[in-house]
């Protein structure tokens, strides 16, 4: 295959006006000719900035070498020393922000596709049936993992590797956390990537039991104390869905994204054969700019509606990623920028008939560096639309904190951990992920289960 | 899985079943729910529970059927079991949080309507259990579809039954039993918790509140998750909006927006309804309703 060193081999996607009508996965993954062209562009650093970019410091020239070389399981071997899950990891991190940006190639043409290239490798494996492989000496201790989300996950699986005898309590009846409930099948197919992944984490000797509300059904002192577990990670992830405080945010319509993506992900409206129903909405404007917003606009496209993402600030600071709006945008999504709700309009029964909005401009930068939005004064325009989906993130979940004596919050209520090894305020005791960030995306809670898987072992060495 | 040991047949499609669920009946208290997703492809159905027994490990629940997915879960029989069954969830009643020396000088009146006697029962059990006399009404249409009346007899200190039709006890309904009870007994209550439809509660609290009496209510709003996670449930409660499943379920009756919850709960009617046609007709089912297909 001839290649441009300066340009990384484009990968296969489903064309737009296809896809638009399905739920079937967007980007189709390179293939072994692609895959082995593409490692050939990595120019093997000797200081690797990539892999300072990578929250799980995964050995990225390692593997890209191993796939050069057609060496494919060896490659699976190296990242599965450092991440559970490669076949998420290549689909949903924001690679354009950690390991590529600091890609040296990228410094004069197009950084290497690292994120492609893991999703290749970690798909060859699972068609290969390669497994990772447990470990040979048992510690005989017991460690108890909060949720079976992106860190819990890995701190789970991080501590099996090291002969942990772990088990995962799950509040839902099926594992994965967001990677279940909350990012589409599109982005994330369920059974082919996150079900396997998940069953690889099981086949290091994880035990997952589903259907456990851990702060209801057991507490965190009973663990410890009377299920005889020596320590705990807290990977419960973020809670419940924020609203904008507005008029008419509780007509009939009017959803958050968590709502509208767990009833077509985790509950599979979306399929005539499952029961939960979806409103999915003719006309329909999602209110946010992140991934969340743009997952959930892309799903109400799939059930048929035209959508709106409406937004604050301008299209520079949606802090969605740059493929993910892309990708939206291609499929036939309207961005009504710099825009901002006041009012939503009902019907005489209580329906949403339609969106008040106010033209906003930018001002000053705020703490966080983005220009803040300002309202200019007498442009309200009135969105026509039946469904309005609210994506604004979230609070935390008080169900463990408020259980949990001598567990410290912070004053917004999320769980105070340490960011080197995630511990907390109280002894055995550990957190991690969006219970702590409050939502943040899935790497950067792989990165904190690994942190604390760390931790745990530590103490428990001790 | 989560075995059913007893099925047994109430009244008006009104089904009580006890389940094995060791985790969730060891921490359960009066108040609380359970989710309860049958199989692969049903919903996640939020019922209040009934019973509960920690030492067998089983918790009763309790459900009448209103479409198609509880239709589809009378169907099961004793000895299947349902794939999921989780909880204890939401918070357990206030009451039963009170020191126990403040709660015996209350004067508790408890108010059943329909399939809603089955989570007053739990809660007035309790009270039996720790000496505490409570008058308990159960408000029904007609004498045939009262539910757990015998139960309910030996642990309440007064049971009264009001009928619709006046086919059994008091002729007329729960606000009108609380009316003679207050009005024309010169009954003195310090608390009033109300259970069953939405449309009832909203008049208790309508009454109550008129009568001064402080009154908690149970709300069943649409769920998804039942964890804290979807916001389906979310409820204007005074100037705040709170969400059933962490929050709740029960709330000051004087402040909950019944209006807008009604419209809430009734956001998937006519999906549920047309579920329901599609499972009783099958192939044969035609629509009409220019919606289906």
């Amino acid at each position: 295959m001839e290649t441009d060193v300066l340009k990384r081999v484009p990968v296969r996607e489903q064309e737009p006006e296809v896809r638009a009508a399905n739920f079937e996965e967007v980007c189709l993954g390179y293939n072994k000719e692609e895959a082995m062209a593409e490692a050939s562009r990595c120019l093997k650093c000797k200081n690797p900035q990539c892999v300072k970019g990578c929250p799980v410091n995964i050995d990225i020239p390692g593997f890209i070498k191993e796939v050069e070389d057609g060496n494919f399981d060896e490659a699976f071997h190296v990242i599965n020393k450092y991440s559970a899950l490669p076949a998420v990891c290549g689909r949903v991190c924001p690679q354009e922000s950690q390991c590529e940006a600091k890609c040296i190639r990228g410094v004069k043409g197009d950084a290497v596709s690292i994120g492609k290239l893991e999703r290749f490798v970690a798909d060859t494996a699972r068609e290969n049936g390669i497994k990772p492989v447990p470990a040979a000496d048992k510690k005989g201790k017991k460690v108890a993992v909060i949720g079976s989300g992106p860190a819990g996950l890995t701190c789970a699986g991080d501590l099996a590797k090291l002969g942990y005898d772990v088990t995962i309590f799950e509040a839902l009846h099926k594992a994965g956390g967001v990677l279940s409930y909350g990012i589409p099948e599109f982005r994330l197919p369920k059974s082919r990537v996150v079900d396997s992944e998940i069953e690889n984490v099981k086949s290091l000797g994880v035990k997952i039991e589903t259907n456990v509300v851990i702060g209801k059904a057991v507490t965190i002192d009973e663990l410890l104390n009377e299920e005889g577990f020596d320590a705990v990670f807290i990977g419960s992830g973020a809670g419940l869905p924020r609203f904008m405080g507005i008029p008419g945010e509780n007509a009939n319509g009017v959803f958050s994204a968590n709502e509208y993506l767990t009833r077509s992900n985790l509950m599979k409206a979306f399929d005539e054969k499952y029961d939960t129903p979806i409103s999915a909405g003719k006309k329909v404007a999602v209110v946010g700019g992140g991934n969340v917003a743009m997952d959930a606009a892309r799903t109400a496209l799939r059930l048929g509606a035209d959508v709106h993402i409406v937004y604050r600030r301008s299209e520079a600071e949606l802090p969605a990623r740059v493929e993910e709006v892309h990708h939206a945008k291609e499929e036939g999504i309207i961005f009504d920028l710099l825009s901002n709700p006041v009012e939503i309009l009902e019907d005489e029964n209580g329906n949403v008939k339609g969106m008040k909005c106010i033209k906003m401009e930018l001002g000053e930068p705020d703490e966080s560096g983005r220009r803040s939005p300002v309202e200019i004064p007498g442009s309200e325009f009135i969105l026509d639309v039946d469904t309005v989906i609210m994506s604004l993130g979230t609070s935390p979940n008080p169900l463990i904190s408020s259980t949990t004596e001598g567990l410290e919050t912070n004053r917004r209520k999320c769980i105070v951990a340490e960011e080197t090894d995630g511990s907390t305020s109280k002894a055995a005791v550990y957190a991690g992920g969006d219970a702590v960030t409050g939502a943040a995306t899935v790497i950067l809670a792989m990165g904190a289960g690994k942190a604390a898987a760390k931790g745990i072992d530590e103490f428990l060495s001790k | 899985m989560f075995k059913i040991l007893k099925k047994e047949y109430l009244a008006n499609n009104i089904w009580l079943m006890d389940i094995e669920a060791p985790r969730v009946a060891k921490s359960c208290r009066p108040g609380q729910f359970v989710i309860v997703k049958m199989d692969e492809e049903g919903e996640r159905i939020p019922l209040t529970v009934c019973d509960y027994d920690a030492a067998k490990g089983t918790v009763t629940i309790v459900f009448q059927i209103v479409g198609a997915s509880t239709k589809r879960m009378a169907e099961y029989e004793e000895g299947q079991s349902f794939m999921d069954f989780a909880g204890p969830l939401g918070c357990a009643s206030e009451l039963i949080e009170m020191p126990l020396e403040e709660l015996k000088k209350e004067n508790i009146l408890f108010v059943c309507g329909g399939v809603g006697t089955a989570p007053v029962y739990p809660q007035a059990k309790w009270m039996k259990e720790h000496g505490i006399d409570v008058d308990v009404i159960i408000g029904a249409r007609t004498k045939d579809i009262i539910i757990l009346e015998k139960e309910m007899e030996k642990v309440a200190a007064n049971l009264y039954i009001a009928t619709d039709d006046g086919s059994y006890g008091f002729k007329g309904n729960g606000c009108g039993q609380i009316n003679e009870l207050v009005k024309n007994q010169g009954k003195k209550y310090t608390r009033v918790v109300a259970i069953g439809p939405m449309v009832m509660m909203k008049f208790v609290s309508l009454l109550t509140k008129e009568l001064g009496i402080p009154t908690i209510v149970s709300m069943n709003p649409i769920m998804v998750d039942g964890t804290g996670m979807c916001g389906a449930c979310r409820l204007q409660v005074g100037d705040e909006i709170k969400f059933a499943c962490v929050d709740g379920p029960e709330f000051d009756g004087h402040l909950v927006d019944f209006d807008q919850a009604m419209r809430r709960q009734g956001m998937y009617k006519t999906e549920e309804g047309r579920a329901m046609l599609r499972l009783e007709e099958g192939d044969t089912h035609h629509g009409g309703c220019g919606n289906c297909n």
